[in-house]
């Protein structure tokens, strides 16, 4: 599988998810850095990574979702490749329109950095294939900006064409307010494109996926997308 | 030419900043505060005086970065 991660000034989870992608895939991704207008030939799957690109200014992901290389991303996606969008990532594919939606200041007014614990709504995605339906996996998240809001129609068809793919729930993988840490509508964690091939969450999968992490709840879904190329080649 | 974009949140948009500011307000005692709900405002300078020019400029600009039009409005104000 080969992997490319973009790089914006601001964004500091790019060597996280450089390890986790090469511990699981065996193979080194590239780096990207934004002002190139092309990814590398023969990329598998496009990362955006987690940080504060920008330093957030303006909203979160606005200015990185306007990049030379999201031109590419864009053609990428609508050719089918894979995007995986965590945590500054959703909030660039949001911006960028390749999600619907918007990731807007955490309920509580507070930046949260601590583990949750999520639904797994579908294992018949690319992401969620190492996983099954109503798994809960324990993985962390980090940002101040993780509230999903769209307009209620947006919510309606997400819903009713299965593109929630993660929610925030309860160890036993109840979804409850208590558990939705930071307000999200419906307890969206991450989400899905019409398609099927762009993954938008907030929480940090690339976090949970070595024993010496303490947990490794995430490795799942970057076997299950290895586990998708190798099925398809 | 100076021109002034106000970008404001869409009614029905949930704004935690605004709220706390509300409360915020409510504990110094600001009397007869009812809601608060926060935006943003550019003040910027466009080279030229063609006005039709200058607004479909700054139309351009809030559409494609200053506003994110799923959750805000923008005003676009020439202040000559």
């Amino acid at each position: 599988m080969k992997a490319a991660i973009l790089v914006f000034p601001g964004i500091n989870r790019e060597r996280d998810m450089a390890r986790a992608l090469t511990l699981v895939s065996g193979r080194e991704p590239a780096m990207v850095w934004h002002a190139e207008s092309e990814l590398p030939a023969g990329t598998d799957v496009v990362v955006i990574p987690g940080g504060f690109s920008y330093g957030d200014y303006l909203r979160c992901g606005a200015i990185a979702a306007r990049a030379p290389i999201m031109d590419a991303v864009r053609a990428f996606a609508q050719k089918g490749g894979l995007v995986l969008a965590i945590c500054n990532g959703f909030q660039i594919a949001c911006e960028a329109g390749l999600l619907p939606g918007v990731l807007m200041r955490n309920a509580q007014l507070r930046f949260i950095c601590r583990d949750v614990y999520l639904r797994v709504e579908r294992s018949d995605t690319p992401f969620t294939r190492g996983y099954n339906a109503g798994q809960v996996i324990r993985v962390p998240v980090a940002h101040g900006e993780g509230n999903y809001i769209a307009d209620g129609e947006t919510i309606a068809r997400l819903e009713g064409e299965g593109r929630v793919v993660f929610r925030y729930a309860s160890p036993d993988g109840i979804v409850d307010p208590n558990w939705n840490h930071n307000g999200a509508m419906n307890a969206i964690a991450g989400i899905i494109n019409e398609r099927g091939n762009v993954l938008g969450m907030m929480p940090h999968p690339e976090n949970h996926v070595e024993a010496l992490m303490g947990c490794t709840d995430g490795r799942g879904l970057f076997a299950g997308l290895v586990d998708h190329f190798q099925k398809a080649a | 030419m100076k021109a002034r974009v106000t970008v404001t949140l869409k009614s029905g948009v949930l704004d935690p900043q605004g709220k706390a500011i509300e409360g915020a307000l409510k504990s110094l005692g600001v009397s007869g505060v009812a809601s608060v709900r926060q935006g943003k405002v550019f003040d910027i300078e466009i080279e030229g005086g063609d006005r039709t020019r200058t607004e479909a400029a700054l139309k351009s600009a809030a559409e494609k970065l200053l506003a994110n039009t799923v959750i805000e409005n923008y005003l676009v104000e020439l202040i000559g």
